[in-house]
This record gives structure tokens, sequence and C-alpha cells, in this order.
């Protein structure tokens, strides 16, 4: 972590003892997951409970003339079918943003995969099997599958009669959302500039592809509510929206998380939440629903497959004269998170970049397709991917170093946004790019050995398809940045409870939030915290659940600096608290409790030059000392709705990526032999843990690069590919060596000066692994993933 | 559904007399999957886990018995020096854990065009053996590929061995896959040299309805080869050989488009991976230690 010379955080802590903030503290979970040992939600058990199942619409678009569950009754075994019919009250959809989603599908089913009925059974079998008998009878109606069916002035509309916020501004109604920014003067700086080009980028539908699917148990409780543990990101947003439907208050409906097989965005939005809970209030019976790989397919949005048009220009000194850009996403059936996904791609439309004369629109679409919502990198990514390529290109125009027209470009500290926020914290884009640039290439033809050619270094790897024909390395450099936290005036807030008290003598504390640990390593962080602030060595982590107050989604790479400043937050609160009572028993015998600056470390309470007071073990006594406290990031604004003018975003976290590559020129077919990162993280709270997070967002990103992607049939809006014999995920062969360079700028505004950290990597390491495959092909490729036949068609 | 579990080979034929509609499981790769998508239901599956003859191979008379539940793994480990093309098939198969359970026989059973084992077995001149209660008969592998996803087997019929000639001279296997492992062949090519015979094979995957020789070009190889005495000399082939040849594989290729990839990139690649095993078959026969001492 070599600094530089650069300004660093410089943090206050006040304990010393082992364990704290900065630390590589091993998670908890870590030899559990990798011995198979860890207990996912998939793994949840009950006495007597029932097994639940949901019956999904084989066609994307229809009209439901009946559902017929009588076969699917009479099924010995099956304990309830249900129905759009059978919900209890009349709140019957629900939505992150907008409520448009229905809890079962009354009249239509607007996506391939819709939910239309449940059944509980006593065995997943028998289950399976009645929902199969469920008599389907529909009408096919049109197909909306991209902007031109979908904006036709005879489009069947997605959903007619809209009230929601976003219903009055928009020029279609088959448009969620649309936010322009627009600032100084395109037309003018058009004809100012020596070089312009332009191109049209399209980025596939990326799925998160966790490994552990959609799965919870509700379990009925005596008082007539639910408890219901499950694998989320949100729990008290989970609750928000399942508590009306079932017609039950919100403390009626007790939430506890399950052991999370990843998110990335896909366990935003509920999946089968509401259907466990249904399905056990019915039956009076624990209902334990566990989605199958194919189901899973169905069982989240994935991130919005993108249509994007961009104009650069720039003077002949490489300076960008004016961007404007296009980006026209495809929301699917359902709102989810588009509109944020949208007013990200708009308000990070143009990149890390100083451009004073924008013009840029972002919508997202409602069609027949696939629901999209938040992933990782949400609307940030598939900007990044065209604005790099776009700045690729420019630089191509002007006989420039990607690097260099990068360099010159960079924003900095102090820098003006599009929509016309001043950047007030490091912004170190041009030093990222020097770090991964500066890196010494790996060697040349690495595949070549003492022993022979070893395959597993060559594109194709062990399917041995070449030992060095055709091969070409290709370089390719990126950078991007992502807003953390919410944005937009959303009210971002996390909550914390910390208790202190003493245990045969010995100070303990507890940390209680809802944050939901979804493998990002708040349980580490969490513990790190209150280490620090409390100077006490043992932390225990009570399970998160909906017993304390909302922690706010773990998205947004927000949860360490969300969570993380609420947990400080209470932390402060519990030792002032502490010191006071300290104070006030010993305060009469002892003067320097009164005139001296205390803090706690070690476990006792301490003056600043040293002196030990008392152990925190006498000063607690018998009693215990706890907080419950919110605590909110500064506030932002929305953004005008014609301008995108405002100061919309908290933060923003950067990383740039060298990628290089050796394609098979002939074959088309890609290895990634290294993926540089350096990424600024303000403070590195975990290093290991960073570290991370920050291989597996490049790793991620490497994906959609190369690999993965959902293939909705055109002509029938349905998915192919629901599986991962055909949705490909990077294998250990596909994964090269990430060197990681952590850069730790303090943001003045956040606890530590950190930066959340989870989602920068994956925006630039797309792009310039991309930037690579056309280094060592000459070809434009402005689609991802690129496919083998992109590169050699035959 | 019933389970049953044969104690060996005798019941396991026995059981699939009585019960033709019952299918076979043994490493359980296609079974599975099939059954856990529910895509299918049968009445019964005939488990050959117990069946130990299965488990085992034996060499005689310059050939190998290769038992249908052989697994891959072990196929790669021990048998690479007398059956090198079907040894790298086995690598490309799947991930380290399935090819511990799979083998060859579930390949041959599924009769997938996309099975790895196929062009390396067509390449190699394979015949399987497959058994009933009625007797044993032995099926040219290139006979026993009877349609997509269908074999020449009878109902009461089960897949006992698999039976390849000792390599008698070098054998390559590529594929190409959108992934650099765990992936299912987009398409595949394999080749033997028999220098014995003074012929060639080759064996495509993937890119046709079942798994296919390319009968022309081994034809034009094996007479390029006679009549520029290649195979007394050793001489390097022409390029324009070599590229006559990779047309001519990837002619007998008739692909689909499909969500793995195209009808066109198939037979392009089958051709690029035609001429490439080929120059490395051949250099390695030219290199061989006891090969044309005082040729050209």
């Amino acid at each position: 972590m070599a600094r530089n010379g650069l300004p660093t955080a410089t943090t206050r802590t006040t304990g010393s003892a082992g364990g704290g903030v900065g630390e590589s503290v091993p998670r908890p979970d870590g030899r559990l997951k990798v011995t198979g040992e860890f207990a996912y939600s998939s793994d949840l058990w009950h006495e007597d409970m029932l097994w639940g199942r949901t019956l999904r619409s084989p066609v994307a678009h229809a009209e439901i003339l009946a559902l017929d569950t009588t076969r699917a009754l009479a099924v010995p075994g099956v304990h309830a079918v249900l129905t759009h019919e059978d919900l209890p009250t009349a709140v019957r959809h629900y939505g992150l943003e907008i409520p448009d989603t229905p809890v079962l599908a009354r009249d239509r089913v607007r996506h391939h995969g819709e939910p239309l009925a449940l059944v509980a059974a006593d065995h997943p079998e028998t289950a399976r099997r009645a929902a199969d008998l469920i008599e389907i009878v529909h009408r096919e109606l049109p197909l909306v599958t991209d902007e031109s069916s979908a904006l036709a002035p005879d489009a069947p509309l997605l959903h007619p009669g809209r009230t929601d916020p976003h219903a009055a501004h928009v020029p279609h109604p088959n448009v969620v959302h649309r936010q322009p920014v627009r600032r100084g003067d395109v037309a003018a700086a058009r004809r100012r500039a020596d070089v312009i080009v332009r191109g049209e980028y399209v980025f596939g539908m990326q799925d998160q592809a966790f490994l552990g699917p959609e799965s919870g148990l509700a379990v009925p409780a005596e008082d007539g509510g639910v408890d219901l543990h499950v694998a989320t990101q949100w729990l008290h947003a989970d609750r928000r929206q399942i508590a009306p439907v079932l017609g039950l208050p919100e403390e009626l409906v007790r939430m506890t998380l399950a052991g999370v097989g990843g998110a990335f965005g896909g366990r935003e939005d509920l999946s089968m939440q509401i259907h466990a809970s249904l399905l056990a209030l019915r039956t009076g019976r624990p209902v334990k629903m566990v989605y199958d790989r194919a189901e899973s397919f169905f069982g989240h949005v994935h991130r919005h497959p993108a249509r994007l048009r961009y104009e650069h220009g720039a003077t002949r000194e490489g300076r960008l004269t004016h961007v404007s850009a296009r980006i026209v996403l495809d929301g699917g059936a359902y709102a989810s998170s588009s509109p944020a996904v949208v007013g990200n791609a708009a308000s990070l439309a143009v990149g890390p970049y100083v451009v004073d004369h924008v013009d840029v629109e972002a919508l997202a679409l409602y069609t027949n397709n696939p629901p999209c919502g938040a992933m990782r990198g949400f609307g940030a990514v598939q900007a990044c991917f065209a604005y790099e390529a776009q700045m690729d290109r420019l630089a191509a125009e002007l006989g420039l170093h990607p690097v260099e027209l990068r360099r010159r470009n960079a924003m900095s500290e102090g820098s003006t946004l599009p929509t016309g926020q001043r950047v007030d914290s490091p912004a170190p884009v041009a030093e990222l790019l020097r770090r991964v640039r500066e890196r010494p290439l790996p060697p040349a033809r690495q595949w070549e050995t003492s022993e022979g050619v070893d395959v597993r270094q060559l594109p194709g790897g062990p399917s041995n398809s070449t030992h060095g024909e055709g091969v070409v390395r290709g370089v390719g450099y990126a950078v991007g940045f992502k807003n953390v936290g919410y944005s937009e005036g959303f009210d971002d807030h996390s909550t914390a409870r910390v208790r202190l008290e003493a245990t045969g003598g010995e100070p303990v504390a507890t940390v209680h939030t809802a944050m939901a640990e979804v493998g990002q390593g708040g349980v580490t962080v969490h513990t790190q915290i209150a280490r620090t602030e409390l100077g006490v060595s043992r932390v225990i982590l009570a399970p998160a659940d909906t017993r304390v107050g909302s922690a706010g989604s773990t998205s947004a790479s927000r949860q360490t600096y969300v969570t993380g400043g609420a947990v400080r937050n209470a932390c402060a609160l519990v030792r002032e608290r502490v010191l006071e009572l300290g104070r006030r028993r010993f305060g009469a015998a002892e003067p320097a409790w009164l005139s001296e600056e205390l803090l706690l470390a070690d476990g006792k309470v301490v003056t600043a030059g040293g002196e030990v007071l008392a152990g925190l073990g006498d000063v607690l006594g018998g009693e215990a000392v706890e907080v419950e406290r919110a605590w909110r990031h500064r506030p932002t604004e929305p953004f005008d709705p014609h301008t995108g003018q405002g100061n919309g975003h908290v933060q923003y976290a950067f990383a740039a990526h060298r990628a290089v590559v050796e394609v098979d020129t002939e074959l088309g077919l890609v290895k990634v032999v290294e993926l540089a990162c350096a990424q600024d993280v303000g403070k590195a709270v975990n290093p290991l843990s960073v570290t991370g997070q920050v291989q597996g967002g490049t790793a991620q990103g490497l994906g959609i690069a190369v690999m993965e992607e959902i293939v909705v049939d055109p002509a029938t809006a349905r998915v192919r590919n629901p599986s991962f014999t055909d949705y490909l995920i990077p294998t250990l062969l596909d994964t090269p060596p990430i060197p990681v360079d952590l850069l730790e700028l303090a943001d003045p505004h956040a606890p530590y000066g950190l930066r959340g950290a989870g989602e920068a990597p994956t925006l630039s390491s797309t792009p310039a692994i991309v930037a690579a495959i056309r280094d060592a092909t000459g070809l434009a490729l402005r689609r991802v993933p690129v496919r083998p036949e992109h590169i050699a068609p035959g | 559904m019933e389970f049953l579990r044969p104690a060996d080979w005798e019941e396991a034929l026995a059981a699939k007399a009585a019960h033709p509609g019952a299918v076979p499981l043994a490493g359980g790769t296609d079974v599975m999957v099939e059954l856990n998508l529910g895509l299918r239901r049968p009445e019964r599956l005939l488990d050959l886990s117990r069946v130990r003859e299965l488990h085992e191979w034996e060499t005689a008379a310059g050939s190998v018995r290769l038992g249908a539940s052989v697994p891959y793994a072990t196929i790669m480990e021990r048998l690479g020096h007398l059956l090198p093309g079907l040894a790298l098939a086995s690598r490309t198969v799947a991930s380290p854990q399935i090819r511990n359970r799979a083998g060859v026989g579930g390949n041959l059973g599924t009769a997938s065009p996309a099975g790895d084992a196929h062009p390396a077995l067509l390449a190699a001149g394979a015949e399987v053996e497959a058994a009933s209660v009625r007797g044993t008969r032995r099926i040219p592998v290139e006979a026993f590929y009877t349609g997509v996803k269908r074999n020449a087997l009878a109902p009461d019929e089960l897949i006992r061995a698999v039976h390849l000639p000792v390599a008698d001279g070098p054998q390559q296997y590529a594929k190409v896959g959108t992934r650099n492992a765990m992936v299912i062949a987009v398409c595949a090519f394999g080749l033997a040299l028999h220098p014995a015979t003074r012929t060639v094979r080759t064996g495509i995957g993937s890119a046709a309805p079942t798994p296919v020789r390319a009968d022309a070009a081994e034809e034009f190889l094996a007479g390029v080869l006679e009549e520029g005495r290649h195979w007394d000399t050793g001489r390097p082939l022409a390029s324009s050989a070599a590229a006559e040849f990779a047309a001519l594989c990837a002619a007998a290729c008739d692909p689909i488009d499909d969500v793995r990839s195209t009808a066109r990139y198939r037979r392009h690649a089958v051709g690029v991976l035609a001429r490439r095993t080929l120059a490395w078959a051949w250099e390695a026969h030219r290199a061989r230690p006891d090969a044309f001492e005082g040729a050209v």
C-alpha cells in the first residue's frame, strides 16, 4: 500500500486491541464455506415442514383465461394450491420503487417465468408434480421486445394506467423512467472539435449467477404472524413489501437473515418471501422453498441489457470538447430498480472525465423480456463499456496512447461533473491509470515451458485447440467510477445497536444490526470497528434480524460506509456513557476522570497520556451499556428531471484496470493473462477482505466481457439458456492473476475516510478486456460478451 | 420410481431384459441432470455402479477392452500411452469431480453429438460391445450413432465395454468451447494416424446431428500420403494438402445455429482444428525416434 506522497487518512482511533480497523481479520465463515459446512438458506429445516413450489408462465406475454387447480389439489400429499384468487388482501403487488409486480399473476403474464400459482406439499417432488398438473388456459398477446416495438404507436402497454412518480414525465407509457443530463452547449462545442467519433454499443444481459439459489423458510407463529428466515440483501425492505400483502402489521413479520450464497443485486427484489409466507399462513405449517438452478434464472432480476449511442469530440491536443449519449436500458416486464439504474447511467454516462458540454439521455423500457434491476455496478457498468471504447477510438484518431488521452481529461478533486456536482474528495483517476500502466507486463509466450506447451496458459486451455498457432497478445486499459450509497435524495440510513457489558470481569461488546452479510465482509468489519472504538478484544456479532432498526441494503457498495458508520457512531455513544459511568463512580476519588481526555484501550480506561484509570470490567460492574441509533451519511438531492443537475451522489469509487490477453485469432478464443487493478478504497478497513472484493468484481467484469449472457429469443421473449451448462461464468482457468494495488486517499466525509469498494472494479475490467481483444485483433467489437464467432466468424 | 441395483453383470442383463424401459445409471452425468430438471421421469433406474466388470479394462492382442464405467480420470492418468486420443478427450470432460465418476459408456448411451469422447472413438476405430441376455455383439462406433441422441442399442441391451486398438501412431484431439474449462463442445475434432495400415481416421463432434467421420478428408489425405511416399520418408506435408484436408473436414460438417454458436463458426472451427491437429500429429510421427533413418 504505497502512498506515494499523496495524502492519506488520519484515523483517530482510541483502541489498540488486536483485530481492529486496518487489519486483515479473517472471515469467521470462511473455513465453513470452503469446507461445505456453512448453513445456507437452502439448508434450513423445520420439523413438520412442507415444501413450496411455484408454477411459472411458460410464455412471455399472454392473457390468462383460467387456472384450473383441480388435478393439483387431488394429488395425495398436497396441502394447498394458491392462485391470485387466494390472496388475503387487496394489496396484491409489490416492488422496490414502484409496486407494479403481481404477487401472483391475475389475468395477464408479462414475462417468461412469471409466477402464476403456488403449491405446498409434504415432499418437494410432490409439490413439483402437482404444480405441473395445474392447467393454464391462456391466449398469447403480441410481444414488446425492444425499443421499436415498445414505442410503436400501436404498442401494447405493459402497464396501462400508470400512477407511479415517473408516469407524468416519460415520453411513452412503456418508458419506466427517462433522465436527461444537459450542461453547456454541445452544438457549439461540436464546432470546436477537431476529431469526432461516434459509435453504437450493445451490452448483453448479465446474470448475478450467485451460487446459492433463492430459498428460505416461513414458520407460522401462534400470534398470527410469521417468522421468515431468508437469504436477502435488505430485511426491512423485504418486510415493508411482504406485510401488506399478508395483511399483517410489520411487527408480526419477523425476519432473520439465513445464510446467503452470494447476491450481487439479485436479492434486492423479493423472490419466494411472500409466497412461502402465504403458504405457511394458509396451511399452518412451516413451509420451505428452494429454487433449483433453472428456476433461479427466473427468480431474480438481471443486469439491464443496453444499447448505447455515443458521440465524443476532442481538440487536436486531446481535450474533450463534448459528449453526447443516448442510453436505452431494457427494464423488462416490471420496474424493479430501473428508475435508479437510469439515474446512475445518466449521471455517470461520460465517465471520470472533465467534460463541460454534455447532452445525455438515459431511459429504461418496459418490455416482455425478463425483468432487470440491480446488479453490481448498477447502470454505471453499461455506460463504462461504451465511454471507454469511445476514449480508445478517440486516442487512436489523435495518435495518443489510450492512457495519455485519459490522463489529459481525467477528473480530479475539485472537478465539476455533468450534473453540476463538485467532486469534494480525492479523485485519483490519472494516478490509478499510471499505476496499472507502469506495472511490468507478464512475460510473452508463457505457455512455452521446458516440458513443451502448457495448454492451460493458452486460449482454449485443456481443450487443446492451439499450441500457439494464431495467438496474438493484446493489452487494454480502462477506468471507471461508481457512486457509493443510495443517491438522488434517498434517506439512506443504517442502524446499529451496540452493547457493552462485563462477563467474568472482562468487557464484551455485542454489535447488532440488520445488515445482510452476502459475502462482502461486514461480519469482520463491524467487529473491527467495535474493537477499535471500544478498545475491547471480545466482540460478538448478533444475528441480523428485524428486532433492530433497518441497516439499509447490502448494495451500492454502501455497507462498510453506512452500517460501518452506524456501528462506529453507536460505539462512540456507548463510550461516552461508559466514561460517564466511570466519572460518576470514580470521579470523586480520582480527579483525572474529570480533568483528562479519556480513551478506551486494551479493555481499560486510559488518559490521553497513557495512564490507566480503571479496567472496563470495574467501570461497568454489573451494568450493561446499550445504545441503538440510526446514522445517516450526508444528504443528496434529486436530479432535475429536465437538466439532470443536482448534487445527487454521496461519494465515488474509482478503479482502473489493465488487461493482458492472448487471443486465438483464428478460433476467436480468448485467454485473459492478467487483469491488474488499481483502486482507491479511501481506507482499507480489512485489506485482505477488500482485496477479495476487488478481485471478485474484476472477475465478474471478465464474465460479461467474454462469456456471460442470458440469451432471450427475440421471437418469443423466452430465455434460452437458464442453466449453468449454457450460462457460462468464469472458472479458475478463465480467471487470471489479479494483482491489486490499493490506494488509501481518505474521503474526509466518510467514516475512517473509507470508500465503498465492491462495485467499481466490475466497471473497468470489462472494457479493459475488450480493449485488449481489439488491440490483438484490430476488430471494432462493439458488443459484449465478445463471442468466438465475433472474432472469427468463419 | 423403482431403483434397480444389480450386483453383477448377469443380474444387470437380466434386469434390463425384464425391464427394457429401465434407464441405465452409471456416472449420472446426463441422467441426474435430466432427473433434476424434470425432463425425464423413468419408471425405473438401473444402477450399474455395483457391476465391477464395468470399471475394469484389459489389454489383449493390440486392443484395449475398456469397461463402460472406467472413469475419464483413469483414462487420462493410466491409459494415455495406449489411447492418447481418448486421453486428450478425457481431459476436456467437465470438472475433476465428474471425471472421477463419468465413463465412455455414458457418452455412448446418451449419444449426444456433443459427447466429448466420440471424435476420439471414431478416430481410433473403436467398437462398442453391446450385451443382452441374448448374447454379445460388437458394433463399429460409426454405426452406433443413429441420430440425435439415438444409438444402435436394442431395448434389452447394455454397453459392456468399448474396444479400441492400441494406438499405432500419433493421435490428436481438440475441442472448442466458449470457456477454458468445464464447457460443452461448440465443436470437437479427433485425428488418428494409423501407420500400420497407412490410413488416417477422423472424428467430428457437435457439428452434425451425430458424431461423424470426415470420409472424403480421410481418403484425400491417405492418397496424398501414399502418392508423396510420406509414410516411407516422413517428408513434411505441403500446406496446400493440409488446407485441402481442413476444407474437406469442414465440408463433412452439417452443423446448426444454436444458443452455443453458429453453424458457420462450427464449420470454420472444425477446419482450423483439422489443420492444426494434422500438423501436430504429422510432426509427432516424423519425430518418432526410430523413424525414417536415412530418409529425406
